[in-house]
């Protein structure tokens, strides 16, 4: 073995739980990440507001990210940058590359915390063209914050979640002027007052419309939107900013020996973090698409302890299967119980907007119902609490709507 | 940028480096001629030559007799003789034409037929069951079908780039962006008028691809044809969706087009298309989500855990078909020129054959060369050893696709460093997986500064 520990991702969930199995005394903690600095996503994430949780302190993404690398330098973790891990095995064992070619790692328990990445255009099936000047928020922000580098002037915005208006600020930081925001639903996805900030800022937002088509030849000149009204037209812009839509970075979990869980796309844990190979735990964004990086870090933290735990022998197998009922809810994490409960909610998603009641049934017989008013990509929570002490069998949500 | 004429007149000059015109640069230079290829584009292949779904065929079901079926027998006989002097992969899937109806299967002993006159005599007939029994994901309405053991995967990209750079290292000159307006023909010399300044050469062989007829017509006078585009529209899975299928999954070809093909790609994705949609249009490959979603839909009925895959890039292609069926090259008597035109669809394939095709049409008189160089090219398939399984390649760039940060360096220099963004994907394909640039665009933005026209971002100060 070469660590007792291995982390692969230096993000705020890697970061956080490296620390914390420092702290808890595991002797040979290792971080990897395959970027030339550790930090993550907040490395480019410009902008306010980061680290309140963590450091009481307001702060933006590269000082936030500094700042986690410093805290886990100063605890002991080893830090591995430049370093892409290639294949996972069974029992803790990885393969990597770098500068130095290909080679094998292992340790007693290795945590994925590999991150999320948005939904490309491609993967959208957005018409058109291929010009250059179509960017992720992720490829923006690299650009604009780690490089300094203006890819366009006016860009539109396609996306209404949170990170489109990290998308905006983005542009504000190098005198970008965002054209218009197109989002196809009814309301924006992201919480008000955010709804009234491009507004502010004076960039048009228009719901209810849908991006057909992209235009151009080396570079983008316009888009085709399609409106409420069932009328195209065309916005003339030199870019567009394809947002949100986050997903697990998990590509390196097929074909490995860890399960996945389809309604995620991350794999299935239970509430240590734990996944099928119990040589593997996984922690942050991996998990589910995207939560904020105070979360990530707080759910690396827990997870951090659970290892620590596991590593001692402490932490037996879950007892309770958790699942989701129905078309309306996305998925449900963690997807077992075990009597360590370092995690201590149920996350969930709606795949649509709904309004009415969550309803939790252990072995089929309702433990708790919640009125629920949600909307896809927004965080809804269920404490552990709801769950009887000792429960075993299968815990089931659903969702419940009058008139449905 | 006006470059001064070369030295001494060129014995041939050839429009177009698409894989055609990469493929008889190198004929041409190998048997000792001195090539200049031109293309209006500021990299090479911009053309037709960009999107295809990237098969060696053997021609088993091109027409009989034809020049097409001749050009791709003898180009897929020399890229197998080559392939592996000049670092080029092949996948030796094999290919499985499918029948899905009733009418479709009752068309198989023809087509079989049709191979075996082609001088493709390995295919093997398989009934429905023992077809599933080698797809094992196949839809079981699959009825029967048959084997052609030899259709090969092979890099679209990576393999004129290769003929090309054995032509340059050869001696052959590239000038990119380089358009030709205009000429004349003196009785023994071209006098090509480029946007980048005259060239002299005693035989202009026209490879233009899309342009082939407008060429024709801006030299000549005249035009024997006329390019009719046929867009194909393409969708590529991400690389776990490659594991549902071992073979190209033909579909029973009718007049027009190939149909629908489902097929891995060397690179380890598995691709669905093309579409064949003809238009007016030479310069625009424009993707219709409605066409997309079609193409999804139908590779989930050929293979239905298709249906669970993802999506991680659209492309569309045009190919330069004309009013024949057939390729259109010709000689032009005493005119020192050679037209190839209405390479359809099967260029790449044939690219190799066709050169030899042409260059036998050629009056020239040179000796060939005693001592060629034999380049190779950085791999990109995932069946051999890829750059960043070695050491000192710098660190990955690319997650996705594992390109290395050598492999980009190196696509930037050289003697055909890449001008284009589009140019450094295909010579490396940096952002061409699944996340489509969210990770690696600052880093590639960084090391293509200066190079690439235009450039993926510019510096921020002077507003």
């Amino acid at each position: 073995m070469d660590s007792d520990t291995l982390v692969i991702g230096a993000g705020p969930a890697g970061l956080s739980a490296a620390t914390e199995l420092r702290r808890l005394g595991v002797a040979h903690v290792t971080v990897v990440d395959r970027e030339a600095e550790a930090g993550g996503i907040p490395r480019h994430g410009g902008h306010y507001p980061y680290g309140l949780r963590e450091f009481r302190t307001l702060m933006k993404g590269p000082a936030y990210a500094r700042a986690l690398r410093d805290r886990a330098l100063a605890a002991g973790v080893t830090i591995r940058t430049g370093i892409t891990v290639t294949a996972l095995h069974p029992g803790g064992r990885i393969s990597v590359t770098s500068d130095d070619g290909m080679g094998q790692m292992s340790a007693a328990r290795v945590l994925l915390a590999m991150g999320a990445r948005e939904t490309p255009r491609a993967t959208r099936l957005i018409g058109g063209v291929k010009p250059g000047g179509i960017l992720s928020t992720g490829a923006l922000q690299g650009l604009v914050y780690l490089n300094g580098q203006r890819p366009f002037r006016r860009p539109v915005i396609l996306g209404t979640e949170l990170v489109a208006f990290s998308a905006i600020l983005t542009c504000r930081h190098l005198g970008i002027t965002p054209v218009a925001m197109i989002e196809p639903g009814a309301r924006t996805t992201a919480r008000w007052p955010t709804a009234l900030f491009p507004r502010m800022l004076g960039i048009p937002l228009h719901l209810r419309t849908d991006l057909l088509s992209i235009e151009g030849a080396d570079r983008v000149t316009g888009v085709t939107v399609q409106g409420p009204d069932g009328q195209t037209r065309q916005i003339a812009c030199d870019g567009v900013i394809v947002t949100g839509g986050f997903r697990p970075e998990s590509a390196l979990l097929a074909g490995g020996p860890i399960a996945i869980d389809p309604a995620t796309g991350g794999p299935l844990i239970d509430s240590t973090g734990r996944c099928s190979d119990p040589a593997y735990f996984a922690a942050g964004n991996l998990l589910r698409g995207i939560e904020t990086a105070g979360a990530c870090w707080d759910e690396g933290r827990r997870i951090g302890g659970a290892i620590a735990r596991s590593l001692k022998g402490q932490t037996p197998h879950a007892a309770l299967s958790v699942t989701t009922v129905g078309e309306a809810l996305k998925y449900v994490l963690p997807q077992s119980v075990a009597p360590d409960r370092a995690l201590s909610r149920f996350q969930l998603r709606v795949t649509r907007p709904v309004q009415g009641n969550l309803v939790v049934k252990l072995n089929g017989r309702e433990v708790a119902r919640h009125p629920i008013s949600a909307r896809p990509e927004r965080r809804i929570t269920v404490p552990f609490s709801v769950l009887p002490k000792g429960a075993t069998g299968t815990l089931t949500f659903e969702i419940e709507e009058p008139g449905k | 940028m006006t470059q001064p004429p070369a030295a001494e007149p060129y014995d041939v000059a050839v429009i177009g480096a698409g894989v055609i015109g990469c493929a008889i640069a190198r004929r041409f230079t190998l048997n000792g001629a001195r090539v200049v290829v031109l293309d209006k584009a500021a990299d090479i292949l911009d053309g037709a030559s960009k999107g295809n779904s990237a098969i060696l065929h053997t021609g088993f079901d091109a027409p009989p007799g034809s020049v097409e079926a001749q050009c791709i027998a003898d180009g897929y006989r020399e890229y197998l003789d080559i392939h592996q002097r000049l670092g080029l992969p092949l996948d030796k899937a094999g290919a499985l034409v499918v029948a899905w109806s009733e009418a479709e299967e009752a068309l198989l002993p023809d087509l079989i037929a049709q191979a075996h006159e082609n001088g493709v005599t390995d295919v093997e007939p398989l009934t429905g069951s023992a077809t599933r029994a080698l797809e094992p994901e196949l839809a079981s309405t699959a009825r029967a079908s048959f084997r052609v053991p030899r259709e090969y995967l092979i890099d679209p990209w990576s393999a004129p780039f290769a003929y090309l750079l054995q032509a340059v290292e050869n001696g052959a000159d590239l000038r990119r962006s380089t358009e030709v307006t205009g000429g004349g023909f003196d009785g023994a010399h071209w006098r090509l008028e480029t946007t980048t300044g005259p060239i002299i050469a005693a035989t202009i062989i026209n490879a233009a691809g899309l342009y082939g007829d407008v060429v024709d017509q801006r030299l000549l006078g005249r035009a024997d044809f006329t390019i009719k585009p046929r867009k194909g529209q393409f969708v590529v899975y991400d690389k776990p969706a490659s594991r549902l299928t071992r073979h190209i999954l033909l579909p029973v070809p009718n007049a027009v087009t190939k149909g629908i093909v489902v097929c891995r790609t060397v690179w380890g994705n598995l691709l669905v298309g093309p579409t064949a949609e003809e238009q007016g249009d030479r310069a625009h490959a424009t993707l219709v989500p409605e066409t997309l979603a079609m193409l999804k839909r139908r590779g989930a009925e050929i293979l239905p855990a298709l249906a669970q895959e993802e999506v991680t890039a659209i492309y569309a292609g045009l190919r330069p078909a004309t009013e024949f069926k057939d390729y259109q090259i010709r000689a032009h008597e005493g005119q020192n020129y050679i037209t190839v035109g209405g390479i359809r669809s099967t260029g790449l394939s044939s690219a190799l054959g066709t050169a030899r095709h042409v260059f036998a049409l050629w009056q020239g008189q040179v000796t060939p060369l005693p001592n060629s160089v034999w380049p190779t090219v950085s791999n990109l398939a995932e069946n051999a050893p890829r750059p960043w399984q070695s050491p000192g390649h710098g660190g990955i760039v690319c997650h996705c696709e594992l390109a290395t940060r050598a492999e980009v360096e190196g696509a930037l220099s050289g003697p055909i460093p890449a001008h284009t963004l589009a140019g450094v994907k295909r010579r490396t394909r940096a952002t061409m997986g699944r996340c489509q640039g969210f990770y690696c665009s600052a880093a590639l933005a960084t090391l293509t500064a200066g190079h690439l026209i235009p450039p993926l971002a510019e510096p921020a100060d002077g507003q």
